[in-house]
């Protein structure tokens, strides 16, 4: 049996195969009793009041910059930005440093597998400043080959923004490589790291991004906080990026001068409890440990592809190796649309997602309208991989043929 | 109902069998119908003579519920006149929304067997398509009779 089950009061109990892992993750004990403790001890405004509680909140609230700033490996908390979520981390850095930095014929270099968080605020800097949106296609296998992004990545490129690992696909990026070609040609880069933090050890100093975005949610944290990583030097050139509260030094009736980095990018009020159980979710993480993350990943997706590859009439994308999925295993059933795929799965107790995937522009490349994600975490068992593949084996007698 | 029993009762049948998944040889109006989010696109053919639709037809993908939801629709609204149409469309959206009266159900015959979609709000979309789109299609007719 799993040993990290019982942290998990929804699991307990349930029969429930939860499979939509990267949609978002179930939140342990630990995270839920680290916000109470939060809430029935220093709930009060960070950062504002000059009294006991209001000092405690901001303690709390800075002590959970660390551990972020820690956990991938920043050199300096003041490089840790808390957002909402990923989405609004790349919005943050498209409107404060794209905006800012591009011009007419200045290309951004994106690829085909990027989720919408990481393709629409791209269009709108083009939009805005004339730049030009550049797409790199990988194989069919989602692999993205050195010659494609050698003859992309140009002396006219000036953001590379590209997913750590594909929501889709489960593939991992050549995160490294990308940020030092980008430097080379006087480019930034910028990770979408929402399906790689909650799954493998990230270090944005050895990786070498420049920004590294990613959400709480779905790495045990609540939903509403969100983490977007930035190189020093460039935070501090920046503009902000909202305005109001908490990110000022001094305000008169026509003008402003910001607060230093961080605060000046967390405009308003924010969201210290969220904060505080982000920082037990990646405590926890921590204590489970990457490996056995990874380890327990690796095997189950290595049986559930096996079992899928026994099932005729199944279609699974992306590698063939299990070790390059990062527990993402995205499918077809010949014959069957993915939302009646899931609708009677959902009648076996089995969550899983089916649609685009916010990856239109991924579905059309493998020429398809919609597909069906499993998606694993180390709280999964080989019992439920087997029951989810048997249950699979079904459906197509389920949709009547 | 259990959904995997409304798809082996009855909308596996009309998915798999449908009766007028065909094109119409001399249609009246053409309109296409699509739900992006989930790739479902139909393709809606109605043919009507004096204010009678005559014959209806369909073509596309998408999914089941769909697919099924379009061919009863038309199992019901051949030989009936636009208003009659599109008052049973008014009656699906309100047996969607779980506001509709025994009446309206009964006279929706086999397509009131998609009631309990109502409970799924990602499949609704789905199960109205067909109809959206053809009370989409008299509309323009009639808009286009007052014009001329
Ligand atoms: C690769 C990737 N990027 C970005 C996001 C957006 O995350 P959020 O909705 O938490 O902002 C997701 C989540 O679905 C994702 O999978």
């Amino acid at each position: 049996m799993n040993r990290y089950r019982k942290d998990f009061p929804i699991l307990v109990g349930s029969d429930v195969i939860y499979f939509d892992n990267a949609a978002t993750t179930q939140r342990p004990v630990q995270v839920m009793e680290a916000m109470r403790r939060f809430n029935d001890t220093c709930n009060a405004n960070p950062m504002r009041g000059l009294y006991g509680w209001s000092i405690a909140a901001t303690d709390a609230y800075e002590a959970a910059r660390h551990t972020a700033a820690a956990f991938i490996g920043a050199e300096d908390d003041r490089e840790i930005i808390f957002t909402r979520n990923a989405t609004e981390s790349l919005n943050l850095a498209a409107y404060t440093y794209g905006l800012d930095r591009l011009k007419e014929n200045d290309e951004i270099v994106i690829s085909v597998m990027e989720h919408h968080s990481n393709i629409l605020p791209w269009q709108m800097v083009c939009r805005r400043t004339g730049a030009k949106l550049v797409y790199l296609e990988p194989d069919r296998e989602g692999c993205l080959k050195e010659e494609e992004y050698r003859s992309k990545i140009t002396d006219r490129t000036k953001i590379v923004s590209i997913g750590h690992v594909s929501n889709v696909m489960g593939v991992t990026n050549p995160v490294k490589e990308l940020a030092a070609l980008a430097h080379e040609k006087g480019a930034v880069l910028i990770a979408d790291g929402a399906q790689a933090a909650p799954h493998m050890p990230v270090d944005v100093t050895k990786l070498g991004v420049d920004f590294y975005a990613f959400s709480g949610h779905k790495l045990l944290g609540p939903m509403g906080i969100g983490v977007l990583y930035g190189r020093k030097d460039l935070l501090e050139e920046m503009p902000p990026f909202l305005s109001g509260g908490e990110m000022i030094e001094y305000v008169d009736r026509q003008s402003a001068t910001y607060a230093e980095i961080p605060h000046k990018f967390e405009a308003g009020t924010v969201n210290a409890q969220g904060a505080v159980g982000l920082k037990a979710a990646m405590e926890y993480l921590k204590d489970v440990g990457f490996d056995t993350v990874m380890e327990t990943e690796r095997k189950l997706t290595a049986l559930l592809m096996e079992g899928l590859a026994s099932l005729p009439f199944v279609t699974v994308y992306g590698s063939s190796d299990p070790e390059k999925h990062c527990g993402i295993v995205t499918f077809n059933i010949e014959g069957c649309h993915p939302h009646d795929v899931a609708s009677v799965l959902d009648t076996e107790r089995i969550a899983v997602r089916a649609g685009h995937h916010c990856a239109q522009p991924l579905m059309r490349f493998l020429d398809i309208h919609a597909a069906v994600r499993a998606s694993l975490y180390f709280y999964n068992t080989e019992e439920e991989v087997e029951r989810f593949v048997d249950a699979v084996g079904k459906v197509r007698k389920w949709l009547g043929y | 109902m259990d959904i995997k029993a409304l798809y082996r009762d009855i909308v596996n049948e009309h998915n798999l069998h449908p009766s007028h998944k065909r094109d119409l040889a001399s249609p009246t109006i053409v309109l296409q119908g699509v739900n992006p989010s989930c790739g479902d696109d139909i393709n809606l053919q109605l043919e009507v003579k004096d204010g009678i639709i005559i014959d209806a037809a369909f073509n596309g993908s998408g999914c089941a519920v769909s697919q099924a939801s379009a061919d009863m629709m038309i199992d019901l609204i051949i030989g009936k006149s636009k208003e009659e149409a599109l008052r049973l469309s008014e009656s699906f959206m309100k047996m969607i929304r779980g506001t509709a009266a025994e009446e309206e159900k009964e006279e929706l015959e086999e397509a009131a067997s998609l009631e309990d979609v109502a409970h799924m709000p990602a499949r609704v979309k789905c199960a109205v398509l067909g109809w959206r789109t053809m009370k989409e299609c008299i509309d323009k007719l009639q808009s286009g009779i007052s014009q001329g």
